[in-house]
């Protein structure tokens, strides 16, 4: 069996959104250099939904290909939905990732997190912290 | 445009090979063991192989072990010294930090055993020098070893040198040529080597087969149990198609040599020469000190398997040292032992070219390459901090 299953590689060789937002409202970045792999996505919110999204990713065919699915889950979707957006959602969509690829989808999930509360931060937008825990995608990828 | 440049992974396996390997499947399938006229016959022929092989090292038939490959020939070699170090009670080991993992995890073995083992620094060339290892030898060190190239940046060690220290200290010295073998010349006596591993499949031979040359007087101890083949050091029925393969294929390296270093050179110097010209990338390793196949890169901004993959949708195999490709979650030991930071070992690039890679693959190379290196920068957030300098580079324009 190949690495990755033809979703991913489809991901990974078209990969959907790419590129940024320059009045984006809110952007998230996660991961770091480091590890191999960083992520960044860019959201525009218009009335609660994701108007437009937009990603960068530094890392390997995984990464991309999770940042590629991520985006297109969320696009056109409101914030709360976007927010329930799990690492399994991403996975799934992927058709399966291998077992220690499984962080990439992981900083999918967390980068759009991440762009989410920098969205409420500049807007101040009251919002529930628990929905937020402190990033661990870095420490998650180079101490698994 | 197909091209395959991960010869130092494994060749293609020569027509000679394997017409060496046909009649000892086909007619020639005796055990060696057995006592009938096709066991003999096959028992004949993997001596005339061992008479072969030693030929082409430069030491006797008798010298010459058959093993399954290199990662065994490496582990038989050390801890066969490591066993005779221990009746003398020396329990001191000498290596490098960039060794092949089938050296250094059996020196991790050794140091749960007891042993204190010593792994030298490399300079950011990706050379030891002799010096170093005469400075590391104590009172109590029973081996050095030091591969003859690098299997990732395919630097060339100074063999003799480090073989005339151990030499004049009495100590032994095991070097691991796998990737060495019947491309750079070896000659055990002049270059002072008591132990050498090689590997048959790195030299247009069959997987699956290596062997372990020890000086006489240099006792191996058995690593697999069950028989008396091999003179009772390598238990288990031996591989007569393979080790005919392997020796054909030694013998008509070590013959093409000279024509296949001119030709490998020549297109290896132009590869670096285009790729130098990627800007924010550096050659790993010396320039010249080097493999005739082999170029590796560190490219700033990327990550390496997302460069292999898309390198692969052009018909281009090649590897990687970051940490996706590695399988764990460091990058390549041998990037981080010369001193690359971890954000640039993961955006390396291995190209190992072969005896029949053309000038136009090469051209075909740098322009995929340099097109692919660009894309992946484009999408790399990490690359838009260098070029704002939100971030140092590392390296120069």
């Amino acid at each position: 069996m190949a690495l990755y299953s033809e979703k991913v590689m489809d991901h990974f060789r078209h990969p959907r959104n790419v590129g940024i937002i320059e009045d984006a409202d809110g952007i998230g970045e996660v991961g770091n250099p480091v590890c191999g792999d960083i992520m960044k996505i860019y959201l525009k919110i218009e009335k609660d939904i994701i108007s437009d999204v937009k990603f960068e990713t530094f890392g390997c065919g995984s990464a991309i290909a999770s940042s590629s699915m991520a985006t297109e889950l969320i696009k056109g979707k409101p914030i709360s939905q976007a927010l329930q957006l799990t690492n399994k959602a991403v996975t799934e969509a992927l058709d399966g990732l291998p077992a220690h690829k499984l962080h990439c989808s992981v900083l999918a999930e967390e980068a759009i997190k991440s762009a989410i509360k920098d969205y409420y931060d500049k807007h101040q937008i009251a919002y529930d912290h628990s929905q937020f825990p402190d990033c661990k995608s870095c420490g998650h990828c180079c101490e698994e | 445009m197909q091209i395959y440049a991960d010869n130092a992974a494994t060749t293609q396996m020569s027509r000679t090979a394997i017409a060496a390997m046909l009649p000892y499947m086909e007619e020639i399938y005796g055990n060696p063991s057995s006592l009938y006229t096709i066991g003999q016959k096959a028992r004949e022929a993997i001596e005339d192989a061992r008479e072969r092989m030693a030929n082409c090292l430069g030491c006797t038939a008798r010298e010459i072990t058959f093993t399954s490959g290199g990662s065994e020939a490496d582990n038989q070699a050390i801890l066969s010294a490591a066993a005779l170090g221990a009746k003398r009670g020396k329990k001191h080991i000498i290596s490098t930090a960039f060794e092949h993992h089938a050296v250094l995890h059996t020196l991790k073995k050794l140091e749960k055993n007891g042993f204190e083992v010593t792994l030298l620094d490399v300079h950011s060339n990706g050379i030891v020098a002799a010096e170093q290892v005469a400075e590391a030898i104590r009172e109590d060190t029973c081996l050095v070893s030091v591969m003859y190239a690098n299997n990732e940046i395919g630097t060339i060690q100074p063999i003799a040198e480090i073989g005339a220290v151990c030499r004049e200290k009495g100590v032994l010295f095991h070097t691991d040529a796998v990737q060495a073998a019947g491309h750079l010349p070896i000659d055990v006596e002049r270059q002072y080597i008591d132990l050498l591993s090689l590997s048959a499949h790195k030299f247009h031979g069959p997987k699956g087969c290596g062997a372990l040359y020890s000086r006489r007087g240099t006792p191996l101890i058995s690593v697999i149990e069950g028989g008396a083949q091999e003179r009772g050091k390598r238990a288990g029925t031996e591989n007569v198609p393979a080790i005919m393969g392997m020796t054909a294929a030694l013998e008509e390296a070590c013959r093409s040599m000279e024509a296949h270093t001119a030709h490998l050179t020549a297109l290896r110097d132009r590869l670096i020469h285009g790729l130098e010209k990627i800007p924010y990338s550096a050659l790993n390793g010396d320039g010249t000190q080097r493999l005739p196949g082999n170029v590796n890169f560190c490219f700033e901004g990327i990550e390496g398997e997302s460069l292999l993959l898309l390198l692969d949708d052009k018909g281009i195999s090649v590897s990687s040292g970051s940490a996706c490709t590695s399988g764990s979650l460091d990058p390549s030991h041998v990037l981080l032992a010369i001193g690359r930071p971890h954000e640039v070992a993961h955006g390396s690039l291995r190209m190992t070219l072969g005896e029949d890679t053309t000038e136009e693959q090469v051209d075909y190379m740098i322009e995929a390459v340099t097109e692919v290196v660009d894309y992946l920068r484009h999408m790399s957030p990490f690359w838009r901090d260098l070029e704002i300098g939100k971030r140092p580079h590392v390296f120069s324009k």
